[in-house]
């Protein structure tokens, strides 16, 4: 990659990506206030009593009053502001109620990342330079049953053996409340919850690594350069890291690019079963009660993630392959 | 006891209650010191400020914070809580509350009454539909001096008193509201209140701390140091919460009806489906009357008469709960027990359907009804499964639609429905509760008033009746004669009086103890060693 190229890349991929996320927020928008009900009839469904002038006096602060199209010319504004709006339902801006629980999202996604694709990779690589042997065997039957078991089935079976049976691992929550603890022990604390919910999390993630991995690999070793780097003599470990690995990752990265857009909002389910109070969840807390803003503020968050990590997985191919060029 | 109507002082007749109430706590067991009391709160509510928001869990939690003037035993006889005594004048016009000394808000300031009269005129005015309701009733409300309230209404309202529980009028702090905007005043978020329990933290999705209040006025009180909420989406990993006894506490919905078989096998959990009364929530199918035939009352009979009460409340909610048998809860004041729905009769609901004029087609099937489960969890769906084959044999097809909530409580608010489930809580009182969902003055767009659109002279007469006089005779003969009415005229087929099991550790005493049960201060509640 030329690096002079680069700021006319990031330039013109930047102002696509501005056009992209606008247009996601605004398709968002349109698609949110179709759902039948309104957040003051949830609030009103939910009190056990309500009267119309309840019901007038919620929509009125909550701007629903107002035609359609000024509430989607408001939200358009406060994005372009930087602006996520005020969730009255909660009475908090949008970016606090983000912001308090985009750390833990990022701890276990980050976590469950990181797991699927070391062990994905290893165990990839070991299943193809063994293939057809036991293995091989073991590792892609093991691949097959985590790639088709449904997470909260392994979620909920993961803390019937390691919560119930053994009492090991805690079976829900970030951290241990009500009891004080010191830094070492709190971050211990912290990570005893945090092995289940990022295993649960990740296994989908390293069965497809594991697999793709082991088929572009066996496809890149069958290939010319490789036999040549062997018949000049290269040791086979070397073979295996240079050559085939490395010029075998590319699926790998565009995989991992997908997966790390999702790091934000994937993991409503495992953040649900483990009761991880991270942003899957309060998304959906806010599907249900109609939160209009702090969903669209999620949206507009996870859609921003997804763009950048587009752009990173592109430069990405080009530092891993120097044959790939970045364009606009 | 539980219709008469008090006397000059009051204060002499709630000596009994209070002595109930006390038989009660743990007897023999010296209360202990200290401890942290887990509990999980579902779902999580947007904020704790009871006033802004009512919903269920709210009521749960906010209590421990704030306090009303009155709360009430499991026959829902008034018992002193902020106002130590209190009068009532013979015409049932006159309230005088006399306020208990020495109660101080969290952040150290004097309850005093104008607390009470700002609480009552200004904030639940404003902002609860309930409490508005009745307390436009009010003429005037006064500080007579700083621990005297003395209220007068417009006419009597015998069920007034039922109004000052913190669940219905939570005593708030004039001096962080009056002025702002009571839905964002700082104090929505960290809650100041005159409970036993002060607020610490609340991390949203995770948990809601509350700690031991130093300077609570009741003396030795509290003996928890602190209460802690957990945040548990997942009903399942509630369930292993408190199998596993990280929580020692579950109360509402927490746990699904169908987990609490295995629960109350355990030797260290305690199962207790009491302290409802006060709400006495009452489940029924709620029926559109603008959808032919529904408007027909020999259909909705024979519909009523094809549903198993006792299969749903033995197998569906395992026994937590009782048949209904009335629009009036049995635990209500003014319940009239001789007023019963005609028995489960299969054959008699077809021969009725028959005679009515509503033969069955080819396919067996005499109509069909659209109906829209209830979206609050498994049971209410299983519940609508249970209906759809019961209706299915008197040759009633229901075509299930299924919504979330915010869906339902829309489409119910406006009337775009056939049938559907619904519970209702009553509050104590007819007036209060029931009322509320036959009387066609309150035939409005929104949830929880009468959206069935049920219409009946002599129903609306009967109910203005009860509400208007203040002698509990005629308040009684008028609503067993609308009990009685209304099983006739079945204008909604009420299916179970529902009860919510709290289920905690055997250690975790006093935790059941008036007809408010988990929504209440807990200022009583101790952890046993």
């Amino acid at each position: 990659m030329e690096l002079s190229r680069l700021p006319g890349f990031l330039l013109r991929r930047g102002v696509k990506a501005v056009a992209v996320v606008l247009a996601i927020v605004v398709c968002n928008f349109l698609l949110i206030h179709a759902a039948p009900g309104d957040p003051a009839s949830v609030i009103a469904g939910q009190s056990g009593a309500a009267d119309e002038r309840f019901l007038a006096q919620l929509r009125e602060q909550f701007g629903l009053d107002k035609p359609f199209h000024v509430q989607l010319w408001i939200y358009l504004k406060g994005v372009l502001t930087l602006d996520l709006g005020f969730s009255h339902r909660q009475q908090q801006p949008v970016w606090k109620l983000i912001s308090e629980r985009l750390p833990a999202t990022l701890l276990l996604t980050g976590a469950a990342f990181a797991f699927a694709v070391t062990a994905g990779i290893t165990l990839g690589t070991l299943a193809a330079r063994r293939v057809g042997r036991w293995a091989d065997s073991i590792i892609t039957i093991l691949a097959l049953t985590f790639y088709a078991t449904p997470l909260f089935w392994v979620g909920l079976m993961l803390v019937l053996f390691f919560s119930v049976w053994l009492e090991w691992l805690p079976s829900f929550g970030m951290a241990s409340v009500g009891v004080e603890l010191s830094g070492l022990e709190a971050v211990l604390d912290v990570g005893k919850h945090l092995i289940l919910p990022a295993a649960t999390l990740g296994l989908f993630y390293l069965a497809v690594y594991a697999r793709l991995t082991r088929a572009t690999m066996l496809e890149v070793a069958d290939q010319d350069f490789v036999k040549t780097a062997r018949a000049k003599g290269v040791p086979e470990g070397q073979v295996v890291r240079r050559h085939v690995l490395r010029n075998a990752l590319l699926p790998v990265i565009t995989f991992a690019g997908i997966q790390a857009g999702q790091l934000i909002g994937g993991s409503i389910l495992v953040e649900t079963v483990f009761a991880w109070p991270g942003i899957g969840r309060l998304a959906f807390d806010a599907l249900l009660a109609r939160d209009y803003a702090v969903l669209l503020g999620v949206f507009f968050c996870t859609s921003v993630m997804v763009v950048l990590f587009n752009l990173v997985t592109d430069l990405l191919y080009a530092v891993v392959d120097p044959r790939v060029e970045v364009e606009g | 006891m539980a219709v008469s109507r008090r006397g000059f002082m009051a204060t002499a007749a709630t000596a009994p209650v209070l002595m109930r109430a006390s038989e009660a706590l743990a007897q023999g067991v010296a209360p202990r010191r200290g401890g942290t009391l887990q509990m999980m709160l579902t779902p999580e509510p947007p904020v704790l400020q009871i006033g802004v928001n009512q919903q269920g869990p709210t009521l749960a939690a906010a209590p421990k914070m704030f306090q009303g003037l009155l709360t009430f035993s499991s026959t829902l006889e008034p018992m002193p809580l902020l106002a130590r005594s209190w009068t009532i004048s013979p015409d049932g016009k006159e309230y005088v509350f006399n306020l208990q000394q020495g109660v101080k808000w969290h952040d150290g300031q004097p309850f005093t009454a104008e607390d009470v009269v700002f609480s009552i005129m200004k904030f639940h005015m404003e902002l609860a539909p309930r409490a508005r309701a009745i307390f436009q009733l009010i003429e005037t409300c006064e500080a007579r001096d700083p621990h005297t309230v003395r209220i007068v209404l417009k006419q009597p309202f015998q069920p007034f008193l039922l109004m000052f529980d913190a669940t219905a009028a939570a005593m708030v702090p004039k001096h962080l509201f009056d002025g702002r905007d009571y839905r964002t005043a700082p104090a929505v978020q960290r809650p100041v209140g005159t409970g036993p329990f002060k607020f610490t933290e609340w991390q949203r999705g995770n948990f809601i701390r509350l700690d031991r209040n130093e300077e609570y006025w009741k003396p030795g009180q509290p003996y928890l140091d602190t209460i802690i909420y957990r945040i548990i989406p997942d009903s399942q990993s509630r369930r292993l919460a408190v199998e596993s006894g990280q929580v020692l506490l579950s109360q509402a919905s927490d746990i699904e009806p169908f987990d609490i078989p295995a629960l109350r096998q355990r030797q260290n959990l305690e199962v207790n489906t009491n302290g409802w009364e006060y709400f006495s929530p009452l489940s029924w199918i709620e029926l559109n009357h603008r959808v032919k035939p529904l408007d027909d009352a020999r259909v909705r009979r024979a519909m009523s008469m094809a549903i198993d009460r006792n299969f749903i409340v033995n197998r569906l909610w395992f026994g937590v709960g009782k048949p209904a048998t009335n629009p009036v809860a049995s635990t209500t004041r003014f319940h009239d027990s001789s007023a019963r729905l005609a028995a489960f009769n299969v054959a008699e609901a077809n021969r009725i359907l028959d005679q009515a004029g509503y033969p069955r087609n080819a396919q067996g099937v005499r109509f069909t009804l659209k109906h829209m489960a209830l979206p609050y969890g498994e049971i209410w769906t299983r519940l609508s499964e249970y209906l759809r084959q019961a209706m299915r044999n008197v040759g009633i097809a229901f075509d299930m639609e299924s919504t979330d909530a915010g869906s339902w409580a829309r489409r119910v608010g406006n009337w775009e429905y056939e049938t559907t489930i619904n519970f209702v809580y009553q509050f104590g009182d007819p007036t209060l509760g029931v009322e509320r969902t036959y009387v066609s003055t309150n035939i409005q767009r929104v949830t929880f008033t009468n959206t069935g659109g049920y219409a009946n002279p002599q129903v609306d007469a009967l109910f203005q009746r009860a509400r208007a006089s203040a002698a509990a005779a005629e308040r009684q003969a008028a609503f067993s004669e609308v009990q009685k009415l209304l099983v006739e005229e079945v204008p909604q087929i009420w299916l179970m009086e529902l009860a919510f099991p709290t289920i905690h550790d055997r250690r975790v005493r006093n935790v059941i103890t008036t007809g408010l049960g988990v929504h209440t201060s807990f200022d009583d509640v101790f952890i046993a060693g």
